[in-house]
């Protein structure tokens, strides 16, 4: 078992970066979404608004941080923390570049998937402690929601393992350098990104929150810091599916030698972000009912078939 | 199949692309403290009293306005010159209540009271929004430059005895039989 | 490696007290998952990477959430969470704490007169893998036989 585990200084820089990267996808969302409505976005604060970010974290940690009297205590001061810890647990895995990452393991992908479906607890808690009935509504949809688009989050990667032959992030990342899975797996990377979308219910899929029909969903009730990590904890979701597509599918931080490796991982990553937020800013959200049908009866389909198909080419190559 | 895959997939993509195309269109956002935005003439802002082009008081206090207002936010008191000339007393504004509907312009007999594209009027102590006579009266005619209520009215001023007002006869003997 | 096993094992028994002594269910429900994580960081330590994802993916990470799910929907308030202290008179605890006792004793004098150290020996995906799909594949096909079974009832289930 290869178990690297990188220096406490590298540790933190990368804990660091991370929650500074979620935190400014808050402004860059906005500016982006402000892009493609044809509008400006938050331009007050700082030179083109870049210090949003600090304004909106002086507010929401001056906030009255409330907790309901008709609230269950303990789960309800529990649920928001889980959500940003388990994804920043989830980073833990992601190869950076040669040499930058947390944890050099040869489960990595599996860890993925447990941290993800731990996340789950996170807005269910949280739904079920507020006591409140918009809140339930909104946690048994991401509680249904969430653990059935992680079924195909996982089978729809498995191509990619079977491919490489290992769970480790950063060998699937190496495997790429002759070409990036984004061609033989396309079914995969296309299963992959709507399943991530859902499992981190961005707006597409952002049926456990959907404003118009349940108020705030799960974190009707959450105010303050508290709701701040529900907050900080979706756009942490957005960057790390970001980066797993970039690792699993798009070679990582592999590319032309003229930018270091780190830039390359960067640059792929906000590729994907950006598409993520343009997914909000262009598709309408789906009825709850809609959106199972299509996973369980498109989707899990889809990618069974997918695999089948990896797993014959894998055999008919290896020549067995 | 073929139905399924162009209604998610397809159609999906061009929303995508046609959303992700307005990237490139230029932004309706007016910058306003900055820039500031080009309003309508008949934008229904901040009220004024106008005067007629002799520099008199247009308004003659007949309550129509106050009458119309739907937020009775209009008050004031009619008074009347020696001459016969009716004005108002006070006549007062509270702007905390108005809801710039316009009704009051459009049944002002003398033009006297008009909406002007003026929108910045907010204030930090509430009761500046309490507007007076001596705040609302301008030193113009507003937008009807040519109109003057008692040139065209049949009402005896100093000035202007009956008949002599502008299209009009001079008044008829009515006690006389002679044509 | 021994000390992240003995917090990890302490955890473990501390939490699952925890899930027999708590009256309210979702929180006996929130020990439970932190019981079943830290087994899977014992089987971690022990050498099972493997089994301590798959541990955290279906134990915690599935079928919990499914508990919780349906705890969602029985609406269960102060009522149940009464009922469940008047259970915890030591009347009614008398006798299977005996038991349990009993097999406390039984499992510790077999665990002692074993020579067990821990040495965690190395069991990654490929050696189960070959196992699974070696000696053992008629079991595994029955298995996914029976899971089959599962699912073709409840799609016929949820069709009405």
């Amino acid at each position: 078992m290869r178990f690297e585990v990188g220096s406490a200084l590298s540790i933190g820089a990368i804990l660091f970066t991370v929650i500074i990267v979620a935190a400014m996808l808050i402004w860059v969302e906005r500016r982006l979404l402000g892009l493609w409505q044809e509008r400006l976005g938050p331009n007050r604060v700082g030179p083109f608004g870049l210090l949003q970010v600090v304004a909106d974290m002086i507010k929401i940690f001056t906030k009255e941080d409330w907790v309901p009297p008709f609230a269950d205590k303990f789960s309800f001061i529990l649920a928001p923390p889980i959500i940003m810890v388990v994804i920043l647990m989830s980073f833990s895995v992601i190869p950076f570049a040669p040499g930058v990452g947390v944890i050099d393991s040869d489960i990595g992908v599996l860890f993925v998937l447990a941290m993800a479906s731990l996340g789950a607890y996170s807005v269910m808690l949280g739904g079920l402690a507020s006591n409140n009935k918009y809140a339930l509504l909104g946690s048994l949809r991401a509680a249904a929601q969430m653990v059935s688009y992680e079924v195909f989050m996982g089978i729809s990667l498995l191509g990619v393992v079977a491919l490489t032959g290992s769970f480790n992030l950063r060998e699937i990342v190496l495997a790429q350098s002759d070409g990036w899975y984004v061609v033989p797996q396309f079914v995969g990377f296309v299963i992959f990104l709507i399943a991530g979308v859902a499992e981190s219910h961005r707006l597409p899929f952002d049926i456990p929150e959907a404003e118009q029909e349940i108020v705030a969903g799960y974190h009707t009730e959450y105010s303050g810091m508290k709701f701040g990590m529900f907050f900080v904890g979706e756009y942490l979701g957005v960057l790390l599916i970001s980066s797993l597509l970039v690792v699993l599918f798009c070679g990582g931080w592999l590319g032309p030698a003229f930018l270091p490796p780190i830039v390359w991982f960067a640059l792929k990553t906000a590729f994907f972000i950006a598409f993520f937020i343009l997914l909000r800013a262009a598709i309408p959200r789906p009825r709850y009912d809609q959106l199972m049908n299509y996973g369980w009866l498109f989707l899990l389909p889809l990618s069974l078939l997918n695999l089948l198909l990896t797993g014959a080419f894998i055999l008919w190559q290896g020549g067995m | 199949m073929l139905r399924l895959i162009k209604d998610t997939l397809i159609s999906q993509v061009v929303t995508l692309w046609r959303v992700f195309v307005h990237a490139f269109a230029k932004t309706d956002t007016v910058e306003y403290p900055d820039v500031q935005p080009q309003m309508a003439a008949r934008w229904r802002g901040r009220i004024i009293l106008s005067r007629d082009p002799d520099g008199e008081e247009r308004c003659v206090a007949c309550n129509l306005c106050a009458v119309a207002c739907p937020v009775d936010c209009i008050a004031l008191q009619k008074t009347e010159d020696e001459e016969g000339r009716w004005y108002p007393e006070f006549f007062r504004i509270n702007f905390s209540r108005c809801i710039m509907c316009g009704f009051c312009e459009e049944a002002c007999p003398t033009n006297a009271i008009q909406l002007t594209p003026d929108f910045e009027m907010a204030e930090y102590v509430r009761q500046d929004m309490v507007w007076e006579k001596e705040d609302l009266l301008i030193n113009g005619t507003g937008k009807y430059h040519d109109y003057n209520f008692y040139r065209v009215a049949g009402k005896k001023i100093r000035g202007k005895d009956k008949g002599e007002a502008l299209n009009e006869a001079p008044p008829v003997n009515v006690r006389s039989l002679l044509p | 490696m021994m000390m992240l096993f003995y917090s990890a094992a302490a955890i473990a028994v501390i939490a699952t007290l925890a899930v027999i002594s708590s009256a309210n269910v979702v929180h006996a429900l929130v020990y439970l998952i932190i019981s079943l994580l830290s087994v899977a960081v014992i089987f971690f330590v022990l050498g099972a990477p493997f089994a301590a994802m798959l541990e955290a993916i279906v134990y915690a990470g599935a079928i919990m959430v499914l508990f919780l799910f349906v705890m969602m929907m029985l609406n269960l308030g102060q009522a149940t969470e009464d009922e469940e202290k008047a259970w915890m008179k030591p009347k009614l605890w008398i006798g299977p704490g005996l038991l349990t006792a009993v097999l406390f004793v039984q499992l510790s004098s077999v665990l002692l007169t074993q020579e067990h150290a821990l040495a965690p020996v190395e069991v990654g995906v490929l050696e189960i893998s070959l196992l699974l799909f070696g000696p053992w594949l008629l079991a595994v096909e029955l298995a996914s036989m029976l899971l089959l079974a599962g699912l073709i009832a409840a799609y016929h289930l949820a069709k009405r």
